[in-house]
């Protein structure tokens, strides 16, 4: 039982920086209908910079996550005016060929920066918050952190999306680009802002992931990356709740997976499981199911 | 030349498309035989034609059938380990080498073919990016199993156990696939001549797929899927033939690959490996069979060049942008009508269009 409920535990800490993952790639998909393949190496690059400002400036963790988001949004908002803007009527596949570049891109870049050899991201969330049943089942500060920040996110996210203009205008956008844009929502804006959001979540999810698998190298960010992206189609892509569905419930089927079954086959059953969803339900489990029109 | 210039316009393609070809071989060949190609490109010459039969059998999903694939790979993994266990445990019971790569490529066809059908029935109730992303996941499933796998031989037979390395061997029995290490001391039986072969096998598979009966239904799937089935175009049927010959293309591909290289392990054949066939794919134009062996020769030996090693550390980066900035120049909507209205009247820039 002890055993059950560390791996629900551990489960959910590692589903909710995949539920934060999967907000970026769903956000970006709902609006720009493009899987952005490049959002697991903005992971990568939001780590690096919060390590450099931890480990080589020692400024306070929290100004490093602060730097680490702000870079990110940045080179989020860059990304998609330099690659994805002019590509807005092109085929989706040139989209995805584009945003794979921009990966590539990334990686060798951060190659060249900072070295391929792998750094050791300080621990700055250690010690146990709570210890239940006379100190049998621990729950880390670690897990704690990830799970407040999953829940913050998502609730101001969907205050956003609810209530605010902008929000409401990224609504807009992703049932119907014309009818937004004629109706005076400035389209190309609000494709940025989503860009800047999700990519300020990706650094935040870097410095998380970062504080459960602390080796960083540049290809860290693709498996994550990968992961986030499953749970988000998991979730039924182009839904808010569904991502966090989806992280979590990724996250505590990877856990199960690897300590009841084989850690080997962690990966595959993860993603037998996403093939087994899809074909039960084909749009996720939260996704809507567009009917054809002829 | 007269005849060439009457001939009809595919036809005359898929023709010069055999010829260029035959004519590389024809130029290599000799050059290879003669030792005068630098040994980067000399070891290059068979992962050349199998990356080139990748494209061509993704260019069937991706081009003809018009689905996005993100595992091809696996199939490329799937036909690399079957024709390599194949080749070592076939080893004294064909002792051609030539007899035995043949029989290795066909069993990596089998497999990937049998593999192909498995995944296409999930495939075929889904569409787009769901789609797409069942490939990717059966990418990584094929690539943990084969991670797991461990065969061993003896005078029995083939032996094999799942997880743990606990395979009996009888008498003078020896491990194949040692799981996450691979297959080692491959004997090197691929040739250029076969790599060759395996590029015209499948141009002829191919190009006889889509000019026939079978291939204008899988194309009219593609160009509209509702019209298509209600003049009744049996989707399930065709979709599937499309994605099961595309992975048996891709396991003999795999084969040649396997058996000219010292070491496989199933971490080569990952998720950035199918990427990268994509990449060739999109770069050479979807559909078009030439695009493709010409986008995928040029991009396999690119980073071996003289001129791309000077750049050193830098290269990777010069291809991340030379894609990045191929993409941009060939879709973005201004560049798209100058070079449009160059083009006019040669049709070229309407065909093979997916959605």
């Amino acid at each position: 039982m002890v055993i059950f409920l560390s791996r629900l535990i551990n489960g959910i800490s590692l589903g909710s920086v995949y539920a934060i993952i999967a907000l970026g790639y769903t956000m970006v998909y709902g609006i720009a209908k493009m899987l952005n393949f490049a959002h697991g190496d903005v992971i990568m690059v939001g780590a690096y910079v919060c390590f450099f400002a931890v480990a080589n400036y020692s400024l306070p963790p929290l100004v490093g996550v602060l730097l680490a988001m702000v870079v990110c949004t940045v080179l989020g908002i860059v990304i998609e005016r330099l690659a994805y803007k002019p590509l807005r009527q092109a085929p989706s596949l040139a989209v995805l060929i584009t945003a794979i570049g921009v990966s590539y891109f990334l990686q060798n870049g951060a190659q060249l920066l900072w070295g391929s050899n792998n750094k050791m991201f300080p621990v700055f969330l250690n010690g146990d918050a709570l210890s239940l049943m006379d100190g049998e089942l621990r729950v880390s500060v670690a897990t704690v952190v990830n799970v407040v920040a999953c829940v913050a996110i998502m609730l101001v996210l969907s205050w956003f999306t609810g209530k605010t203009k902008m929000g409401k205008a990224m609504r807009a956008c992703s049932e119907d680009k014309g009818a937004a844009q004629l109706m005076g929502i400035n389209v190309d804006t609000t494709i940025s802002m989503t860009f800047a959001i999700g990519s300020a979540l990706a650094a935040v999810a870097g410095v998380l992931y970062m504080s459960s698998y602390p080796i960083l190298v540049p290809t860290t960010g693709s498996m994550p990356g990968i992961k986030a992206f499953t749970a988000a189609v998991f979730g039924g892509i182009g839904s808010i709740p569904g991502a966090l569905l989806g992280g979590l419930l990724l996250g505590v089927i990877e856990i199960f997976a690897g300590g009841y079954i084989s850690t080997q086959l962690q990966n595959a059953i993860v993603f037998a499981v996403l093939i087994v969803v899809l074909l039960v339900k084909p749009s996720g489990l939260l996704g809507k199911q567009i009917r054809e029109k002829v | 030349m007269k005849k060439l210039r009457n001939m009809n316009p595919a036809v005359r393609t898929n023709f010069l498309t055999y010829a260029a070809v035959l004519l590389a071989f024809a130029i290599l060949q000799p050059m290879s035989m003669a030792g005068k190609l630098s040994p980067t490109l000399q070891g290059q010459l068979v992962p050349v034609c199998a990356y080139v039969v990748m494209a061509l059998s993704l260019n069937l999903t991706v081009g003809v059938l018009g689905e996005l694939s993100l595992g091809h790979a696996g199939f490329m993994s799937v036909g690399a380990f079957s024709g390599a266990v194949a080749a070592s445990a076939l080893q004294n019971a064909i002792p051609s080498a030539w007899l035995r790569l043949t029989v290795a490529m066909l069993i990596g066809a089998l497999f990937a073919g049998m593999v192909g059908t498995l995944i296409s029935v999930p495939v075929l109730r889904l569409n787009g990016d769901y789609l797409a992303i069942v490939t990717l996941a059966f990418g990584q499933i094929i690539k943990s199993i084969v991670e797991n796998l461990y065969v061993g031989v003896d005078g029995k037979g083939l032996h094999m156990s799942f997880l743990q390395p606990t395979v009996k061997l009888g008498e003078g029995g020896r491990m194949i696939l040692n799981g996450p290490m691979g297959i080692p001391n491959i004997s090197k039986i691929s040739t250029f001549l076969a790599g060759f072969v395996l590029i015209m096998v499948t141009l002829a598979v191919i190009f006889n797929l889509v000019n026939s009966r079978s291939g204008r239904a899988i194309m009219a799937l593609r160009d509209n899927r509702i019209a298509a089935e209600s003049v009744g175009i049996n989707v399930t049927k065709y979709k599937m033939m499309a994605f099961v010959i595309s992975a048996a293309l891709a396991g003999a591909a795999g084969a040649l690959f396997a058996l000219g290289q010292n070491t496989i392990v199933a971490s080569k054949f990952d998720f950035n490996t199918s990427i990268l066939i994509l990449v060739y794919v999109v770069l050479g134009g979807q559909g078009k069979m030439w695009g493709s062996i010409l986008a995928a020769s040029f991009l396999t030996i690119l980073p071996e060049t003289a001129m791309m090693r000077d750049l050193r550390d830098y290269r990777m980066l010069a291809y991340a942008i030379v894609l990045i900035l191929v993409m941009l120049a060939t879709n973005s909507p201004v560049l798209k009508n100058f070079f449009g209205k160059l083009l006019r009247g040669k049709d070229e820039a309407k065909k093979g269009g997916v959605k």
